[in-house]
């Protein structure tokens, strides 16, 4: 702790994660609930929110969109980062048999998810879709898990061409999940939600907004009348997609 | 006591915490304070329907405005510090947020009030013309901000003078309850609140962030917030607002939103009883949400009972000894 609001953490090791990605181990350990984040400052860059990609040891996975997460995808071994948090309401865990989905750097919302459910012995898949498969992140930490895990990208370059939502079909028509967990770009939360509108499989989804503060005051990650740092970033997947799709009824 | 205090039966129906804010009913004294939760219809008609007495929306001005680079909003241990820089989306877009706030706030009784700046006295009757068709039921003027020095200049609420002229600006254009958010920063707070009133303030909101204040980071070896400097807010300044809310209202006769670290029911009626008609709630919902009104209006309730007081009338400003 090296002032009243961050503690400071060292990279420990470094991985490329496909093309424009990096996955942070970092020095220490953060107790966090799968699905919560942290805000992560690179003094004179930016402070964003990141999801807690693991908490034993503290582990961050992020993609190169812009100067910050240009900024951590660029960190050595011995780099800090300052962290504050966890924050946000995470995954709420009851089923046996759950079925991830993720896309982009959402992905990293749903590795802490996995190897907590499995140490509680539940059953996890997962589908992790791109537009090519050089933008695919965090499939090894999967493998390590032991997952099954189903591709899609756009073009086919791996796994199922088309979307998660395509790839998971056959699982959903035998009957596989108790529930489903996914993070992503909206678009494949959306098409998840109609596809699941109507059979009884309870949705978790876990959003993104900026933000500023992360702990409820600012209101600058609003949606709808939900705070996302705050009531989120995992909501049940109804009350989210009801302001956010423009087919829900 | 108050016809409202009476059922039919005329049996006493407990304290009586609706008060009377520039002619503006509230039926309690709790408001949600400017920049908390944004200006979002959604976030608005939520800390509404759990119990505000009024909402506040976040302060905007004529053109968007992107505000200051995280790190902008931080806990430091006895508050917050933040320096959003005044971010919002232009007048004409915060007034569809109004008009939707309004009407999801239809029937709750609870009072909407739009907040406004600008950096001319002109800039903020600007705003506040291009607010009006949202028809808010109270208009705050800050005047206040304490972290966009940089860019605005000294905050008018320091000095009588220019505090004067934007009110007067505005009350041109605005005839309707106008509140006016003074800075617990001014060197003599109750000469602007004087000035302010005579400029035709109907109310005052006292007050805005402390500041500003600064973090550093040991191991960062600079301040913490990208703005460098942020106003405080929070548990750290409430001895402070509360001596500006007792100067303030021994200097004028207008009503007071007494704002600034308020957290429970005690604090809200020490802030009653140094003279303010409401209370302003921001930094609060840091830990709890918009449950706080909840708490805080049981709190008061619970309290005026043990006291033995049957109208926060009966109390308001009774440390003036
Ligand atoms: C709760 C939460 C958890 C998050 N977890 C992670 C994480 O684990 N790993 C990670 O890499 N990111 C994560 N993000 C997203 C991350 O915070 C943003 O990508 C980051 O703020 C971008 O900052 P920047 O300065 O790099 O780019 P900016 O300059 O802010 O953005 C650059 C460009 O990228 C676009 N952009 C911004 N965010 C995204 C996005 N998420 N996806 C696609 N395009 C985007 C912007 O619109 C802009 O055009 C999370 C966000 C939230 C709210
Ligand atoms: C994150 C944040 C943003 C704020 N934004 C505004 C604003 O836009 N306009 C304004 O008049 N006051 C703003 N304020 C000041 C509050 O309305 C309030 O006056 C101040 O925080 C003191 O009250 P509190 O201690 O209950 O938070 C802001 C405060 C915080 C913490
Ligand atoms: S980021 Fe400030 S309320 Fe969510």
């Amino acid at each position: 702790m090296c002032s009243d609001v961050y503690t400071v953490y060292r990279v420990v090791s470094r991985r490329q994660e496909s093309e424009g990605g990096a996955s942070l181990v970092l020095d220490g350990s953060l107790r966090a609930d799968p699905g919560q984040f942290v805000m992560v400052w690179l003094p004179g860059i930016e402070e964003r929110p990141l999801a807690v990609m693991n908490d034993r040891p503290l582990s961050l996975t992020i993609r190169d969109v812009g100067p910050f997460t240009h900024a951590m995808c660029r960190l050595q071994e011995g780099d800090r980062v300052w962290v504050r948090g966890p924050y946000g309401h995470g995954f709420d865990v009851r089923s046996r048999r759950m079925l991830l989905v993720g896309g982009g750097s959402g992905i990293a919302s749903l590795t802490l998810l996995a190897s907590r459910s499995l140490d509680e012995g539940r059953e996890v898949r997962v589908a992790l879709g791109a537009r090519t498969s050089s933008q695919l992140m965090l499939g090894w930490r999967f493998d390590e898990l032991g997952i099954p895990v189903l591709y899609a990208t756009d073009d086919g370059t791996v796994g199922a061409r088309g979307t998660t939502v395509d790839a998971i079909e056959p699982l959903l028509r035998a009957g596989w999940p108790d529930a489903v967990y996914a993070c992503g770009p909206e678009p494949m939360m959306i098409a998840l939600g109609r596809r699941l509108r109507g059979t009884d499989l309870p949705l978790y989804l876990s959003f993104e907004r900026t933000m500023k503060c992360g702990f409820g005051v600012c209101g600058n990650c609003h949606l709808g009348d939900q705070l996302v740092c705050r009531d989120g970033p995992v909501f049940e997947g109804e009350k989210v997609l009801r302001v956010l799709d423009p087919l829900a009824e | 006591m108050d016809r409202d205090d009476r059922s039919n039966t005329g049996a006493w129906q407990g304290p009586k915490l609706s008060v009377d804010l520039a002619g503006v009913r509230l039926q309690n004294p709790l408001v949600l304070a400017s920049g908390i939760w944004g200006s979002a219809a959604g976030t608005l008609a939520r800390a509404g329907r759990a119990g505000a007495g009024a909402v506040t929306a976040k302060s905007c001005s004529i053109e968007p405005r992107r505000g200051h680079p995280n790190p902008t909003v931080l806990q430091w241990g006895h508050g917050l510090i933040n320096a959003v820089g005044l971010s919002n989306p232009g007048a004409e877009e915060e007034c569809r947020e109004l008009q939707a706030a309004k009407e999801q706030l239809g029937g709750t009784g609870v009072a909407l009030i739009a907040s406004v700046f600008g950096e001319t006295p002109e800039a903020f009757a600007q705003a506040v013309l291009a607010l009006l068709p949202a028809s808010v039921d109270l208009v705050e003027v800050n005047i206040s901000c304490p972290n966009v020095a940089a860019e605005l200049g000294r905050p008018f609420a320091l000095d009588p003078g220019p505090a004067a002229s934007v009110t007067e600006a505005v009350r041109s254009v605005y005839s309707g309850p106008l509140l006016v958010k003074l800075s617990p920063n001014a060197p003599e707070i109750a000469q602007v609140a004087r000035s302010v009133v005579e400029a035709g303030a109907d109310g005052l909101t006292v007050g805005n962030t402390l500041g500003p204040g600064m973090i550093i980071d040991l191991e960062a070896r600079r301040p913490v917030l990208s703005n460098r400097v942020g106003g405080v807010s929070g548990p750290a300044i409430r001895p402070i607002a509360v001596r500006c809310v007792y100067e303030v209202a021994a200097a004028v006769d207008v009503p007071i939103v007494g704002t600034g670290g308020v957290r429970t029911g005690a604090d809200a009626m020490e802030m009653i009883m140094a003279g303010a008609t409401a209370v302003g709630i921001g930094s609060a919902l840091e830990d709890e949400g918009e449950e706080v009104f909840g708490r805080i209006t049981r709190e008061l309730d619970q309290l005026m009972r043990q006291l033995g007081i049957k109208s926060l009338d009966e109390i308001r400003g009774c440390a003036h000894v």
